[in-house]
């Protein structure tokens, strides 16, 4: 029975092949360095479901966030787990994903035909840091406050169009709710947005060229 | 390796990786379905007294209406909600009295009395109920709720049980 429903999905669906081609795809003799790349995707898929998950009581605004949050960590049942997982899973991931970054680098994998899901991977890295900075500010506690304060400052502190770039990311000339609120828009819509399109792009171009394999000493 | 009753590595990783993945899977799981459904398992606010006017005011076949507030914590916000009603005097015993709760048992607008039709109109769906509460016209499925548990203190106000929830 199970046999017949699975065999008429895979006609249409091609479940086999998918198999083949994404989980069971030949290999190069590699190491633990090579599966940060996996390691990232799962972190990236644990962000955003605590992330969804927080988003059921937090409230981005000046007048509830901090108690919203005090609210998870003290008032529902494992908050302080969901949220534990996000916060500690944020500094991991920006750990991880530079590793990754570090490894390509050593290991040259970023040559011919690579280049792009190299550019990618940059551009991936830099969208991660982006969601690092975005979420800091949001539990808007002092620490959240002062360190937007600094951040959206050294941003500011670009010849010419400095002023424009900081008022665009407080949403005026001071921190305020027009910041946090851009800011939850920014962490929640917009840059995981554009990571989910990066890395579709990025992992279409690993299962296309496969991985690199180390190079040898005639390289 | 084939033939043999072994467990082959690649069958080996695949297990582990399902179990281990499995594990993860009810590890964070089950704690995000409490986490969801908490606020659904709390106790609502507390049983209370609430004096709703003086005896004295309220005329005899005459419906008296009432409103009070409750205040409860919410998450990270305190939300006060209002009920109200009204109170019938039937004669000068202050047993005799009928104190119907103004939420429509239809879908919880609230009910006003009108002289003019001498019933309780509410303004939703068109239901109309009589000066007991008893349905007379529109889809309310019975009759108004009634406070039935009411008493009166010392100093001539007539105070009924609230029950939160």
């Amino acid at each position: 029975m199970w046999k017949k429903v699975y065999e008429w999905l895979d006609e249409r669906l091609g479940l086999n092949d998918m198999y083949t081609n994404l989980l069971d795809r030949p290999e190069p003799k590699g190491n633990w360095w090579n599966t940060l790349g996996s390691a990232s995707l799962f972190l990236f898929v644990l962000q955003g479901l605590t992330g969804i998950f927080l988003t059921v009581y937090y409230t981005p605004s000046p007048d509830h966030a901090y108690d919203s949050v005090q609210y998870i960590m003290e008032g529902v049942a494992f908050g302080w787990l969901i949220r534990g997982i996000h916060h500690w899973g944020a500094t991991l991931m920006v750990i991880v994903v530079f590793i990754h970054l570090l490894r390509v680098f050593i290991t040259a994998s970023f040559k011919f035909p690579r280049e792009l899901t190299w550019l990618i991977g940059i551009g991936l890295f830099l969208a991660t840091l982006g969601m690092g900075f975005t979420g800091y500010l949001l539990p808007w506690n002092q620490k959240a406050y002062w360190a937007t304060t600094v951040g959206t400052q050294i941003a500011g502190s670009v010849p010419f169009i400095g002023e424009f770039i900081l008022k665009a990311l407080r949403g005026g000339p001071d921190l305020s709710a027009l910041t946090l609120q851009r800011f939850f828009s920014a962490h929640i819509w917009i840059i995981p947005a554009v990571l989910a399109g990066l890395i579709g792009v990025h992992l279409f171009l690993i299962i296309k060229h496969g991985e690199s394999h180390f190079p040898t000493k005639e390289d | 390796m084939s033939g043999s009753n072994e467990l082959s590595r690649r069958d080996f990783i695949k297990v582990t990786t399902g179990i281990v993945g499995g594990l993860i899977g009810v590890a964070l799981g089950l704690p995000s379905v409490s986490y969801l459904i908490d606020p659904a398992l709390r106790e609502g606010g507390k049983d209370a007294w609430i004096s709703i006017g003086k005896f004295e005011d309220m005329q005899i076949d005459r419906p008296y209406p009432f409103s009070f507030t409750r205040v409860q914590v919410n998450g990270w916000e305190r939300t006060s909600s209002s009920f109200g009603g009204y109170a019938v005097r039937k004669s000068d015993d202050p047993k005799d009295l009928l104190i119907l709760n103004s939420r429509c048992t239809h879908l919880a607008c609230n009910v006003n009395w009108s002289d003019e039709s001498d019933a309780f109109l509410c303004p939703c769906h068109d239901a109309k109920f009589s000066k007991d509460g008893k349905v007379l016209d529109g889809p309310p499925p019975r009759p108004l709720d009634v406070y039935d548990e009411f008493r009166l203190s010392e100093d001539g106000q007539i105070e009924i049980f609230f029950k939160a929830g």
